[in-house]
């Protein structure tokens, strides 16, 4: 029994109607998301709409899916069409998409009810919600601390109880990190098994949309409706689509499990300990668990800022007041773009666009970009290597529990660290979630992180789930709605 | 190469390739912060990759081809109306040409 697909099977079987569901987590919304600040746009009237066209084909027989009536709230870096898409960004403030993201298509089609758009950090560049054009989210576990980030929005909705799932997108880790922060699960798929058409591109190369959830199996529920060939995205894989939620119940009996030292040595104590005490859950639970190491994943970091802001900056081009969003008027059209640019961007994606631009520049371009894609080559390998001895590695999935709103917003190094543990699986394009597991001393969530070979998503739910089978029962957040529930 | 730094003149010939209008303050706060992130850098440009090939993207990739069939494409006047500026059904923008142009 979980939080989503509990709700959907009730929805489907006409004990709950989903205009009740909806209204229930819309009045949260309304009530809650003042202190949280998770939403940047709540759609009542859209979503009411929706529940009772879902209420209306349940009463005539027909199956509206299988997360019918399922609240969800979307990331706002995702194409919604005729709705606001601000990416938390001034240059896009006040554009409506003429269409929508193929996932947000999906959600749909699954009879799940898109209740609002969460807050990011700009263009997802950040990792604590804080480079937003329109305010910070706050971690519902501390008022005066961060979500994590970029998808702090998303991960904050879920754990205060708004929404009982969520998408968000994962380029560095901007999933799995505020899942941890936030005390949920977040988990980012294999590069190309979603569909990237209607996210808004950030590192093409590295983007990919996932699922967040209270619980290992509503995840892998909604990355079963997300997933699957896309021809509107030339990077999508063209192979069937997984039946994860299958998998669920197997356990890990005869599973080689890695412990690399790269991915629990650096970080916190207490976030470390927590590792250890999941590694041996796996073990009780038949599993073969063994330390390795894997030297190459501390490159991760470096060669990720350098190929990550690379893409931005070509990407970011696009926003240059011609044929969408903000204009600043200038006397020529190379003026115009730069007074649209500088007024447009914040300080982080300025940042980003700047050491992107250098990295690919003529001079720099083969010490830089050319050397972080040939480190990129290494890492590949090397986890390569490390698959020959195990199914899935254990790690953390970041370095410390949350930080205080304010802490790294000067400094941009420190907050790019908070990212060390995620980006090498974005690297290589492989599977990997964040599980929460247990609390620090202060009360701060913290996450576990399971890392797979590419397409094993439905092994990576697997080992999840009984990691979460056997972590510590969630204390309610100190910005709880009315509809939290917990697991 | 891994032991440049970054100036201030560089800061503003990199703006102006990335047509972003920054200002002094700006100049001064992004050439100190870029050269912390590119010392951070300089780890993997120090690394032996002779023989590596480099990889720019995590799937084996070729060129991926469709029927060459019309489809649907988004309706004009959608995209239109969300133009900063819009006309004759066209984007409008500001002077290309210079004055001898």
């Amino acid at each position: 029994m979980t939080t989503a697909l509990r709700l959907a099977a009730q929805v489907r079987t006409g004990a709950v109607s989903a205009a009740d569901l909806v209204e229930r987590h819309l009045a949260a919304i309304d009530e809650s998301d003042g202190a949280v600040h998770a939403f940047l746009t709540v759609l009542h009237d859209a979503a009411r709409r929706q529940a009772s066209e879902i209420d209306d084909r349940i009463a005539a027989g027909e199956d509206p899916g299988p997360l019918a009536g399922v609240p969800v709230a979307v990331k706002d870096n995702l194409c919604t069409r005729g709705v606001p898409t601000t990416c938390s960004s001034l240059i896009l403030d006040g554009w409506c998409p003429p269409y929508d993201a193929t996932v947000v298509e999906r959600l749909r089609h699954a009879g799940a009810v898109v209740v609002g758009k969460t807050n990011l950090d700009e263009f997802a560049m950040g990792s604590s919600t804080e480079n937003s054009a329109f305010g910070p989210t706050r971690n519902p576990y501390a008022a005066d601390r961060v979500p994590g980030g970029s998808s702090g929005g998303s991960a904050a909705a879920v754990a205060a109880g708004l929404v009982p799932l969520a998408l968000g997108s994962d380029t560095g880790g901007s999933i799995r990190q505020p899942a941890a922060l936030c005390g949920v699960v977040g988990m980012k798929p294999t590069y190309g098994t979603v569909s990237r058409y209607g996210l808004v591109a950030f590192a093409s190369s590295l983007d990919q949309i996932g699922p967040f959830s209270a619980t290992v199996a509503d995840a892998a529920a909604l990355f079963d409706v997300i997933a699957g060939h896309d021809p509107l995205d030339s990077t999508s894989l063209d192979r069937p689509a997984p039946r994860s939620v299958e998998n669920l119940g197997e356990g890990v009996a005869g599973i080689r499990v890695g412990v690399p030292r790269e991915l629990v040595d650096g970080v916190a104590p207490e976030v470390a300990a927590r590792v250890r005490e999941a590694a041996e859950v796996l073990s009780a639970a038949g599993a073969t668990v063994t330390e390795c190491s894997i030297p190459e994943l501390t490159y991760g970091l470096s060669a990720y800022y350098l190929l990550a802001p690379a893409e931005a900056s070509s990407n970011l081009s696009r926003y240059d007041g011609v044929r969408y969003g903000l204009r600043v008027d200038g006397d020529d059209v190379e003026a115009m773009m730069r007074a649209t640019r500088a007024a447009g961007f914040g300080a982080e994606v300025k940042r980003r666009i700047m050491l992107g631009t250098y990295a690919l520049s003529a001079g720099y371009y083969d010490a830089y970009y050319g050397q972080a894609q040939k480190v990129r080559t290494l890492i590949i390998n090397a986890f390569a290597d490390a698959y020959r001895h195990a199914d899935v590695l254990l790690g953390a999935t970041t370095p410390t529990t949350a930080f205080l709103l304010g802490d790294k917003v000067d400094d941009p190094l420190a907050m790019y660290l908070s990212d060390v543990c995620t980006v090498p699986s974005n690297l290589a394009g492989h599977p990997a979630i964040s599980i929460p597991f247990g609390a620090d001393a202060d009360g701060l969530p913290i996450g576990v992180q399971v890392l797979a070979p590419a397409l094993c998503e439905p092994l990576v739910f697997q080992v999840a789930a009984v990691i979460e089978e056997a972590a510590p029962a969630p204390a309610p957040p100190v910005l709880a709605a009315s509809t939290w529930t917990g697991r | 190469m891994t032991d440049h730094k970054l100036t201030r003149h560089d800061a503003a010939y990199v703006a102006r390739l990335a047509r972003i209008d920054l200002t002094e303050e700006e100049l001064d706060l992004y050439a100190g912060q870029l050269a912390v992130v590119l010392d951070h850098a300089a780890q993997v440009a120090a690394l032996d990759t002779a023989g590596v090939e480099p990889t720019a993207h995590p799937l084996p990739l070729k060129n991926v081809l469709r029927p060459d069939e019309p489809r649907p494409s988004l309706d004009r006047d959608a995209v239109l109306d969300q133009a900063p500026a819009v006309e004759d059904r066209r984007f409008r923008v500001p002077r290309i040409l210079g004055d001898g142009g």
